[in-house]
This record gives structure tokens, C-alpha cells and sequence, in this order.
């Protein structure tokens, strides 16, 4: 189920009006019923879809997209806008109380991932606020819930206070506050069990949860694949418990997220943070203006550009450029790349942020840690053969030192300086094409006459080398 | 109530009764659900209009029913050429009720019975994101086919959320089946090798494997996967005889994107919704049925080892159409 881009789509539903010098209302209707269906694919809830175009629409029959020659990228960045504007422009922070106990209640669905990220929190807080925080294992229904979160504390080394299952919830969170104000603990998080917004019961022993342990911040855990049911349970945990932040959970999977959207929309909570993995020191700081262009599924270009230009030095780049024309591309040059790749962040993250990337990205596994071993290979080569990549490419006794002095395998080296080798050639190519056949290898097909990297194929968790 | 108290009457048996009691039961709060709105959308309009569709389509995407699934099923819906003939937007009912089973059942008889073998041992590998509800649906399941009289054995397959195996050996203790399970942290494809060895010498009937909630682009995590599906292939005959992918109800869209990546690497045979005691009422899976053919084998309406049924696509359409009491 590949889904196009929005600004994909938009292009296509323009592509009739070509020559037609000016945009009508109906043109503009076109495209909003590509904006809805949309939003509906990546979950934003219908009301609100429907809400959101009619304020879009009216904003895109103003003169600047009727009279623009690009009136599809006037209405994405209308879209986008203000798109940008409901989720809220800046992240916000938790609600610590610095001086004295802060209190976190964490309540949601089953599934959502509350005793992980109960977890989580506790780690974040603790290197964040330098604070001494403790667990409450709360959720005596879901049989080893205790344990799951008790195995959590001892990973972080965090003390996890528990009574069992037979004890009722509202009494194990008053002995552990008391207990918590004995040890000097000054974060107390509440790891709940899951409840469904309708059961009238557990939600009330959440009510009486929060009376017992007045907390500074209720956060709900929201599983960011939820579909248009999300706004019924934000809007029902809010309506009882007064929640003050969101915990958008699973966002490392392939979500586009739009319920993120409609709490945001319906409820006004915060969403403060995002789970980005099973890991424990996989939380983020919810950025509410990046999802934006994830709703619309069409990659971060803007932060992509700003990343870019921070980092990367346009006189610099030209240089390489000449230097890749003579065909002087060598190791320094290359090592010199991966450092301002590097500085740019994961590169996976920047892939993402190419349009119509995020969805190849699903099948591709990449590895950050490759750029370290290719920084290792590189740097136990002499200055020599560092500016004279060949030297490598002809000598097997050279490839074996290196691969001694760096402590990789032997055939590791030999895929880098193939693959190196291999990529100059490629470059070298395309320095030589023509605008034709370049947009040919920008869609991924490779002209003729172009090498095409040689994958190999076999065991082991380097199998095929690096892949760039 | 309409279509409900007819549908009430054709089941006949106290059994069947009960049953649709308990589906009732379990949907009763997903009751502002599509047939009241369907019901409100036609009595809204006295003429079938374009805007009638636009909001029958709404009242389908409200279900979380698959956004292209939708479109071509009110496309299809306004083509029919039962549909064109009609002025009266309240005769539409029963026509989307048809089209919907069709939608479903695609001229194909679905059982949503479990293949197993009628002798020797069969293998069931549930699969399935973080948090749907896998570990719970197994408890569920081997204590239905417990109850059928066979004999079970579970695979403590999920070696790395923390408690996993511990709420998996909560639930073989409190039903009273065998389970093999080792330390966290071990390979989970061992654990299954284990777990099939002892269920071939015990003869077992059935072994139940649960498996870590896996995100569908985690690349790595998806090959291992493969790997513990390759053992079972390798291990027993005609194995594994299920794969099912348990979807939580509440899932919206990305259940798609879920099904087609769990069905590349393993044979996935059946849905198991899970949570359909909530609000959500999982229309997704129906998108899953209509692009990637997989049928939906069991229904979860409630976190007791009773609160499962063979799915029953008459009481899971009529369940959605069902008028809210609260309304």
C-alpha cells in the first residue's frame, strides 16, 4: 500500500490544468478532496479532516494561489501551515516541581506502552533534572505487569516500589508516596494498568489515584498508530482525569500519526513526548512542528535544507565537486564526507526527510555503526595511501595490515576499497551526464553504461558490504 | 433495532444465543457505531445525493475501514445498478449491508475455523506489533481448544520485553496447560525448537508460540522472525498450521501497512482483533480482508480467558450496525 506523497498527488490533480493559465474553484476543490484523503490515510479523524479543509480552502482561493503558477505548492505549503499551526509551534516541557516531589501518573489503553515508558521517563528525568526518581508498579490486573516493570527498574538501576497484585492500587500509590518521601525520592512515576476510556470502574480508580497523589503532570500514553478512535479516548481520559500532557508512543513504526493531530485538535493536551524504540534511552522530546510534514507523508525537506546549510559549506562542496570531476576523489575526501554526514545526524534521520524516502526507508536497514568501522579502516591507512586510494585497491599484503591495524576483518576492508572504487567510477559517471539521464538515476534506474554496485550476497551481519 | 431483532431470530440454539449475547455484550460500547450513523446519515436525506455519499463515507472511515477500501466501495455503490433505480436514500440499508458481506467474503466461502491436523502436532506462531494483545490472545485460544480437549503446550517465544514470559506462565498456571520457556534475553528461535521438540515427544496437539511485539519496519527484528517461521517449517510437518497476525482494534491505517509486511516473511492464515470491548471497531481488518485476503479468525472482547469467539462475520457486521441504547 504505497501511498504517494501529498504534493505527489497534488501534482497529478494540477497536471490537467496545465495550460489553462488560471486556477477556478473547482480546480481548488480537486485538490482539497486530495488533501482529505490524505489526512484520512494517515488517521487524522474525518471531523476534524472535515474542519481542517474548509479553513484551507478558504485560505487557498485568496489571490496567492489563484494568480501563482504553482498553485499546487501554494496549497501544500497552505496545508503545511497550517497544519503547523494545530499541533503548536514549540515542544513543551514537563511540569517539575523543582523544589519539592514532582508526581507522574501515567494512564492509557492496554498495549500503549505505559510500564515501558514509565521506565523511560524515570531515565529521562533522571539525566535531565538530575533528580532521584522511583516507580510505582500500580497495574495488579495484567498478570506480571509488577514484574515487567520491576525487571525495568533493575535495568536502570531505578528503585521500583511494589506490593503485589493483592493489594487495591489507590493503597500501593499512598505507601509509596510515604515510602518515596523516606528515601528522598523527588520524582515518583505511577505506572498504572491499561483500561478501556468506558469502564466506568478503572477509570474511577484512576480518579481516586490522582485525589491520593495530587500529581504535577497525567500523562496519557497514545499508541501513534490509533486510528480515528483516538480523539473518543483522549477526549474521555481528559474529560476525568484533567490529563496535562501526551505520550505519543510507537512513533519509530511506519504511522504517519495523524492521531497525534486530532488529540492535539480536540483536547488541546500537549503531546511532550514520543517513544522512538523498545529501548530504555529511546525518548524524544515531542517536536510538534516536524510532524507537520510526517502527517502529510512527505518527509522534512525544511529541516532536511537547514541541516544541510548548517553543515555543510558551499565553497567546500564545490571544491569536492572539482575534486570529483578530475577523478582526485580519495580516502581524506571520504572520511571528510562521512564527518559532515555525521554532523547532520542518524542517517537514517535524513534519509526520512527526503520526500517519498520514508516509505522505501521500511525496507532498508541502516546501520550507523558502518560509518565507524569505515572511519577505523580509513585511519589505519597511511597518509599514502590515504591520497592514493589505488595503492589499496592493487595490494593485498597493504589491505591485510590495514585490516590488523584496525582490528576489522579482512574482508571488510577489501568490500571498502572495491565499493570505493566502484563509487568513484559512479560518480565519474554522472558527472558526465546529461539532465536527462540524471533524473533517470534520481528515480533509481541506472542509465547504461553505468556500473551498478555489486551486491553480495551470503551470512553474517555484514553481508553485502556497505551499502551507500 | 431493525436488522438486529431479525438477525437475533435466525439464531435459534441457546448456544448461539449466548454467544451473540456476549458479542452484543462486548460491542455494546462500540454501539455509535456504523449502523446508527448509517441510519442517521439516510433519514438525513430525502433524495440520494452526492453529499449523502460523502457522508456514508465518513460513517465508514469513522470504522477505521481502509481510506481506498472506502472510496471504492462507495464508488462501486453509487455504479450499482441496484442503486439506480433508488430515490428513497432508506432502501440503500440493505444494499451496503450486502455489499458489505461481499466485500468480505469475495464469493469465497471463509471459514474462520483453525486448520489444524487431525492427527500429529500442529503449530500456531502468533505474530503482531507492540501492545496488540498477542500474549493474552494465546492464553485465550489454548484455553478454548483446552476445552475442545486437546492437549497444549505453550512457547514462551517473546524473550525480550521485560515479564513477558512471566505473564505467559501466569496465564499456562492459571489455565492449567505445559509451557516452555527460558531465561530473558535468549534466543527466541531456540525456545521454539525446544518447545517443538517436547511437543512432538509429549505428543502435544497443539503448540501455541507467542513471539516479541515487533514493529513491521524493524528490519532485523522481521528476520528473525523469518528465522523462528523457518524452524517451525523445517520441524513439523505442514507447520506452521497457523500464523495468525493479532491487530489491535483500535489500529487505524497502519494495519495495512502491518499486514502486508507480516504476510512477506510468514505465511500469515488468520486476524486476531483484539479489544473489540472498546470504543474502535477494527474496520480495518476489513480493508485487510479486501487487499491482502487474510480473514479474520478471532474476535478479543475482554481481558478474560473467556473473552474470545470464533469470528462470525453476520454477528461482526450486524455488531457494527447495531443502534447505540445511549443515542
Amino acid at each position: 500500500m504505497p501511498f504517494e506523497s501529498l504534493s505527489e498527488k497534488l501534482q497529478m490533480s494540477l497536471r490537467r490544468l496545465v495550460g489553462k493559465g488560471r486556477v477556478t474553484e473547482s480546480d481548488i476543490d480537486e485538490m482539497m478532496k486530495e488533501v482529505r484523503v490524505s489526512l484520512l490515510e494517515a488517521d487524522v479523524n474525518y471531523k476534524i479532516v472535515k474542519a481542517f479543509i474548509n479553513d484551507v480552502k478558504e485560505k487557498a482561493l485568496g489571490e496567492r494561489v489563484m494568480k501563482s503558477l504553482t498553485p499546487g505548492d501554494q496549497v501544500l505549503k497552505i496545508v503545511n501551515e497550517e497544519l503547523k499551526a494545530l499541533m503548536g509551534e514549540e515542544a513543551v516541557p514537563l511540569n517539575m516541581n523543582l523544589n519539592g516531589t514532582t508526581v507522574i501518573l501515567l494512564a492509557g489503553l492496554q498495549g500503549s506502552g505505559k510500564t515501558t515508558h514509565a521506565g523511560k521517563l524515570a531515565n529521562y528525568i533522571r539525566k535531565t533534572y538530575n533528580a532521584r526518581p522511583m516507580l510505582i508498579a500500580a497495574d495488579v490486573y495484567r498478570p506480571a505487569a509488577v514484574n515487567q516493570l520491576v525487571t525495568i527498574g533493575k535495568q536502570l538501576n531505578i528503585e521500583v516500589f511494589e506490593r503485589g497484585v493483592m493489594m487495591k492500587p489507590t493503597n500501593i500509590v499512598k505507601e509509596g508516596l510515604a515510602y518515596a518521601k523516606t528515601k528522598n525520592y523527588n520524582v515518583v512515576i505511577i505506572d498504572t494498568a491499561g483500561r478501556l476510556q468506558i469502564d466506568e470502574a478503572l477509570m474511577q480508580e484512576l480518579v481516586d489515584i490522582k485525589k491520593i497523589a495530587n500529581p504535577n503532570e497525567i500523562m496519557l500514553a497514545i499508541d501513534s498508530m490509533t486510528g480515528q478512535d483516538a480523539v473518543n479516548v483522549a477526549s474521555t481520559f481528559h474529560n476525568t482525569l484533567n490529563v496535562t500532557g501526551c505520550l505519543l508512543t510507537k512513533l519509530d513504526s511506519d504511522t504517519r500519526g495523524g492521531a497525534a493531530l486530532s488529540i492535539r485538535y480536540m483536547t488541546k493536551i500537549p503531546i511532550k513526548f514520543c517513544g522512538m524504540g523498545e529501548k530504555l534511552d529511546q525518548l524524544e522530546v515531542f517536536h510538534p512542528d516536524r510532524m507537520a510534514s510526517r502527517i502529510l507523508g512527505m518527509g522534512d525537506v525544511v529541516s532536511l535544507i537547514e541541516k544541510a546549510t548548517e553543515n555543510i559549506d558551499e565553497a567546500d562542496a564545490m571544491k569536492m565537486m572539482e575534486r570529483l570531476e578530475k577523478g582526485y576523489f580519495n580516502y581524506n575526501d571520504y572520511l571528510d564526507q562521512i564527518k559532515k554526514i555525521k554532523k547532520m545526524g542518524s542517517l537514517k534521520g535524513i534519509l526520512s526527510m527526503i520526500p517519498g524516502m520514508g516509505q522505501q526507508l521500511k525496507n532498508i536497514d541502516i546501520d550507523d555503526k558502518q560509518f565507524a568501522i569505515i572511519e577505523a579502516i580509513v585511519s589505519s591507512m597511511t597518509k599514502e595511501e590515504r591520497k592514493n586510494p589505488e595503492l589499496l585497491a592493487k595490494s593485498q599484503s597493504r589491505r591485510e595490515r590495514v585490516s590488523r591495524g584496525c582490528g576489522r576483518p579482512y574482508h571488510e576492508v577489501n568490500n571498502l576499497t572495491r565499493q570505493f572504487e566502484q563509487m568513484k567510477k559512479q560518480m565519474q559517471a554522472m558527472m558526465g551526464m546529461d539532465e536527462r539521464e540524471l533524473n533517470k538515476v534520481a528515480k533509481g534506474q541506472m542509465p547504461n553504461g553505468m556500473p551498478r554496485q555489486k551486491v553480495k550476497k551470503g551470512k553474517g551481519k555484514n553481508r553485502g558490504g556497505f551499502r551507500f | 433495532m431493525g436488522l438486529f431483532s431479525i438477525f437475533k431470530k435466525k439464531k435459534q440454539t441457546s448456544e448461539a444465543l449466548q454467544k451473540a449475547n456476549k458479542y452484543q455484550l462486548g460491542m455494546k460500547k462500540t454501539r455509535s457505531g456504523l449502523l446508527s450513523k448509517l441510519k442517521n446519515v439516510l433519514s438525513g436525506y430525502d433524495q440520494v445525493t452526492e453529499d449523502l455519499f460523502d457522508d456514508l463515507t465518513d460513517a465508514f472511515i469513522m470504522a477505521d475501514i481502509g481510506v481506498s477500501t472506502t472510496l471504492d466501495f462507495i464508488e462501486e455503490l453509487k455504479e450499482d445498478e441496484r442503486v439506480e433505480g433508488i430515490h428513497d436514500p432508506k432502501e440503500l440499508q440493505p444494499i451496503i449491508v450486502d455489499k458489505m458481506f461481499e466485500l468480505y467474503l469475495k464469493n469465497e466461502i471463509v471459514d474462520a475455523n483453525l486448520n489444524l491436523e487431525k492427527d500429529g502436532l500442529s503449530v500456531l506462531l502468533f505474530v503482531g506489533v507492540n501492545g496488540v494483545g498477542k500474549t493474552t490472545s494465546i492464553a485465550k485460544i489454548a484455553y478454548r481448544l483446552k476445552n475442545e480437549g486437546k492437549k497444549i503446550l505453550l512457547a514462551a517465544g517473546d524473550t525480550f520485553r521485560a515479564g513477558a514470559i512471566e505473564q505467559l506462565e501466569e496465564w499456562a498456571r492459571r489455565i492449567g496447560v505445559d509451557i516452555v520457556s527460558k531465561t530473558s534475553g535468549s534466543d527466541p528461535t531456540s525456545v521454539i525448537f525446544d518447545a517443538i521438540q517436547k511437543a512432538k515427544a509429549g505428543g502435544y496437539d497443539c503448540l501455541l508460540c507467542d513471539t516479541a511485539g515487533r514493529l513491521q519496519n524493524k528490519v532485523n527484528l522481521m528476520k528473525e522472525l523469518e528465522k523462528m517461521h523457518r524452524v517451525i517449517e523445517k520441524e513439523v510437518p505442514n507447520g506452521p498450521q497457523e500464523v495468525l497476525l493479532v491487530i489491535d482494534a483500535t489500529t487505524g491505517q497502519n494495519g495495512l501497512s502491518q499486514a502486508e509486511a507480516f504476510s512477506e516473511i510468514t505465511n500469515i492464515s488468520g486476524v486476531v482483533l483484539t479489544k473489540l470491548d472498546g470504543t474502535s471497531k477494527g474496520g480495518i481488518v476489513l480493508a485487510i480482508r479486501d487487499k491482502f485476503n487474510i480473514p479474520i479468525k478471532f474476535v478479543g472482547l475482554g481481558e478474560g480467558m473467556e473473552d474470545l469467539e470464533y469470528f462470525d462475520l453476520e454477528d461482526y457486521i450486524y455488531g457494527l450496525f447495531v443502534e447505540n441504547d445511549d443515542e
